[in-house]
Formats: structure tokens, sequence, C-alpha cells
């Protein structure tokens, strides 16, 4: 579980995040969502450590992450996997590379045992064929899944995804969402994601969170989302005409 | 102003090379690095330093030949100075004020983007110290292929002299004699010296530029710039220190 306690960020002054308080749990898909430019992205940073905040605490399972040393820090590391925004893979290698580099790394295992994990990987995100291409060569989904691919190659037990279907079509979408979903579930692992796609929220959003302007708004789940009361996110879910017109039929 | 924020980049500067100078996490993946490294930065510039070399080095000949050389000059004057103006300074300053510009915006370009792509934060993710994962083994690679890169530029200098002695500028005799005249062993070792610092600076100073890029594509080209100029001018102030200490 991830813990956070009075979470305070600003840059030169202006402040980005006031005073965040949220719970994350095991096993589930965790949701924060957003308007653009409300906090999302500062969040995530701040949870895993691309950021300190000025104040507050971030606890993986009750260790506070703000106060570890650089050596605990990086152990704790070695549990997270993150898929950027923009795949971030590392242009200089294949895909096969790419997602044997984590294992490269930090596994004890054998040459061969390392390719199978790595191709088991790509399986998982049913990309069994494109191990020899570069990112350069393949989609936008492709790298995200390739992305994912490298995330999970050591099990993690926290995963944080930024925006992880933006720039994707909604088919393309869906599949990368109940790709994360289903291997949240498979593996009990804590998963975040930052989003403003309304079908993700609504298709795997077990626990939600949504921040407006730095400050915690909401929580509940995807049912309390259709049902909610609170002006702010209604009219930020509500801002396509489409939503609104299924919610009224419902009632 | 300008001095103080300078005093600011070298402190910054002296904070990453703190970061890069830490023993490798995998030594496997290091020397994968490393090899890769030496091979873009060393191997791949041979072609540019021959190239370059061999015509500054008959340039040389044919410049000392037709403007220095009289009948009251002795004949070994031209070959003399040809190869004193190689081994003193094109092929350790001036060749790696050229490879300031070919290897340093390469470096400086390529870490950029990797900042900007998030490449770089997701080696932090991974508990991976990015700085010298990246920075290490490009610093390595130049300073060992540097040594090779410098005799290379020395003999195609030679060479370079030889061929205008075939076009007929010189008798072959004449520029033997000179290459040969008086020679100073110590002046090859002092052009390496100097080149392996200089292959430090360009190597640290352009990684320094790229890895502190922020913004995108325009800050990316802006930083590759700034790596080259950067580098350039601490290898001039460099070469006239280096040049006092060492002979
Ligand atoms: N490195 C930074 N320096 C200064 N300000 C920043 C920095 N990063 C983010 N901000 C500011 O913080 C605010 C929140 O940005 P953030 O990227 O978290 O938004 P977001 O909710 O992720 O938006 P989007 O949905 O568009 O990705 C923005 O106003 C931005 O200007
Ligand atoms: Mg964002």
């Amino acid at each position: 579980m991830i813990e956070l306690k009075d979470l305070h960020k600003s840059f030169g002054g202006r402040e980005v995040l006031k005073g965040i308080n949220a719970q994350f749990e095991d096993g589930k898909t965790n949701l924060i969502i957003g308007q653009s430019g409300s906090g999302k992205t500062v969040l995530m940073k701040n949870i895993v450590g691309l950021f300190t905040p000025e104040k507050g605490q971030i606890l993986y399972d009750g260790r506070d992450f703000v106060q570890m040393t650089q050596k605990e820090r990086v152990m704790l590391r070695r549990e997270m996997g993150m898929i950027f925004q923009a795949a971030a893979l590392f242009d200089s290698m294949s895909v096969l590379e790419n997602v044997m580099f984590p294992l490269d790394m930090f596994s004890d295992m054998n040459l061969t045992d390392r390719i199978k994990r790595a191709k088991f990987c790509l399986e998982r995100v049913n990309l069994k064929g494109a191990e020899d291409k570069f990112p350069g060569e393949i989609s936008g989904g492709m790298q995200k899944r390739v992305a994912i691919a490298r995330a999970i190659a050591l099990n993690p037990k926290y995963l944080f995804c930024d925006e992880p279907n933006s720039g994707l079509d909604p088919k393309t979408s869906l599949v990368i969402d109940e790709l994360i979903h289903g291997i949240t579930e498979e593996y009990n692992m804590t998963t975040i994601i930052n989003t403003h796609d309304m079908n993700s929220v609504m298709g795997i959003g077990e626990h939600i969170i949504y921040i407006y302007e730095g400050e915690l708004e909401w929580v509940g789940t995807k049912d309390e989302v259709m049902s909610s009361t609170n002006e702010r996110l209604t009219s930020f879910i509500f801002a396509s005409d489409m939503l609104r017109k299924v919610r009224d039929a419902n009632k | 102003m300008f001095i103080s924020n300078s005093i600011e980049k070298f402190g910054e500067y002296l904070c990453l090379m703190g970061r890069v100078m830490s023993v490798p996490e995998r030594w496997r993946m290091f020397f994968k690095q490393y090899v890769k490294e030496m091979v873009a930065l060393g191997v791949d510039s041979i072609g540019i330093v021959l190239l370059i070399s061999f015509f500054i080095g008959a340039v040389i000949c044919i410049q000392i030949k037709l403007n220095i050389a009289s009948p009251w000059m002795p004949a070994f004057t031209t070959g003399y100075t040809t190869r004193e103006i190689m081994l003193l300074e094109f092929s350790s300053s001036i060749m790696c004020l050229i490879l300031a510009g070919k290897v340093g915006s390469n470096i400086a370009s390529e870490i950029g983007t990797m900042r900007v792509t998030q490449q770089i934060d997701a080696l932090e993710i991974m508990g991976i110290n990015s700085a010298s994962f990246i920075i290490l083994p490009k610093i390595l690679g130049l300073v060992t292929m540097i040594p090779m890169l410098v005799i290379f530029s020395i003999v195609f200098g030679f060479v370079g002299a030889y061929a205008t002695a075939l076009a007929g500028v010189i008798t072959v005799d004449d520029l033997t004699l000179g290459l040969q005249h008086d020679f100073v062993p110590w002046y090859v070792w002092a052009s390496i010296i100097k080149s392996l610092v200089f292959a430090f600076i360009i190597s640290s100073v352009s990684s320094f530029h790229g890895y502190n890029v922020e913004g995108g594509s325009f800050d990316v080209g802006k930083a590759s710039t700034n790596a080259v100029v950067s580098s350039s001018m601490l290898i001039l102030f460099a070469d006239i220190f280096l040049t006092q200490l060492l002979s």
C-alpha cells in the first residue's frame, strides 16, 4: 500500500500540490484524475522520487520514501515499474534489449533465462515477433506495450503509469487499460495511473482520486462517480455531452 | 554576473562528476557500453582524423617549402618544421578542437535527447545511477581511444608530407632528413598526455551540457552548441597551461 500524507510541492513560489492525503491499495488499479495542469504528473513524480516534496510523507508499506537513505531508495526502486507518458524506451536498443535491460542490470539469471523472461513479458503484452525491431520502427501503441513489458520484467510491487493511453485510439487504449488492470490483479501489484480518459475511468477505476488545482477534491469508485453530486467532479467527468446523456438515460 | 554564473556552473559540473565517478553496478553492462562508446567516439572518428591530418601535413610542407626555404636554409628545414608542428600542436590540440566539434556535439545531443524523452528518468526509476551509467563509459571510451587517434594523426601528417614529395615539391631525401633531424621522443609523449586531458574535457563537458538539458528539442540543439563552444574554449586554455608544464 502507498499512502500520501499532507504532500506539498511548489515551483518558484507557486504551489502546485497543496497538501494531498491519499491511499492506494494493493492489488487495485488506482486512478488519479484531473484536468490538464491540475498537478497529476507532479504528484506522480513526487511519489516515485523524481521530485522531492517540500513537506509531507510518502509511505510505501509504512516506510517513508522522503526520509530514506540513498541506498534504501535504490532498493525500493527495484520494486517499482513505471510507464512514462512518452514510453521512454531506450532508442539505441532493440525491443528485446529494452525489456531485458532491467534483468541485465539487476537479476542473477543467466542469459538464456533472461531472454526467456523478456520474451515471456513481450508475449504477455501481445508483442510476439517484434523482438528485433527498434523503438523508432514501431507504433505508439506498441511502444507503450513494450514499456509495460519492460516495467513488469522484474515483477514489481508498484506500477506507475503516466497517461498510458495518451495519443492512442480508443480501441488500443482499451487494450492497454485491460492489460494494466489484468497484470495488476495477476501479480497483486499496487498500480497508480494518471489519466483524463473517461473510458479508463469507467472501465478500470476501482479506486479513483480526483485532483482539483493541486488539492484532493474527491475519492471513490467508478460506480460512485456516476452518482456523485460533487459539482467540480461532475463538471469534469460530464464535460462531454455523450456521457451526460448516458447518465441521464440511466436515471 | 558572468563570473558568479560560471562558478555556479563549475560547481554543478563537479557535483555531476562526483556522481559519474562511482563503481559501475554491473560490470557486464559497463563493458558493453564501454566498447560501444570506444567504437562510436573513437573508431568512427578515425576517418576524419586521417583525412584532415593528411591534408594539413601536405599543406604545411608546401607552405614551408614555398615561404621559408631558401638557398641559405639547410635542406632539412621543411621536414623538420613540418614534424615539429604536427607533433607539438596539430596532432594533439588542433585535432582535439576538431573532435570537440564532432564528438562533443554528438555526446551532448545524445544525452540531451535521452533527458527530454525521459529515458534518464526511466533509468533513475529503476534505481540506476544514470549519470555514471551513461557518462562514465563515454569519458573512459574517448580517453582510451585518443592516444591512438594522436598517433594516427602524426603518421598521416607525415604521409601527407611525403605525398607532396611525390608531387615534386621537395625531394624524399630532404624530407626524410628533416623528419629525423634532432628528434625528441618526449614530444610524442607530451602530445599524448595533452590529448588525454583534452579527451576528458570534451567528453565530460559535453556530457554535462547534455545531462542538464531542460525542455525540448530546441534546448537539445542549444546544449549541443554550448558543449562545442565551452569544450573548445577549455581546450585552448588547458593547452596554454599544459604546454608550459610539459616543455
Ligand atoms: N518542472 C516544473 N517546473 C515548474 N513548474 C512545473 C514543473 N512541472 C510542472 N509544473 C507546473 O505544475 C502544474 C501541474 O503540471 P502537471 O504536469 O502535473 O499537470 P498534469 O495534471 O499532469 O497535466 P496533463 O494532464 O496535461 O499532463 C503546471 O501548471 C505546470 O506548469
Ligand atoms: Mg501529466
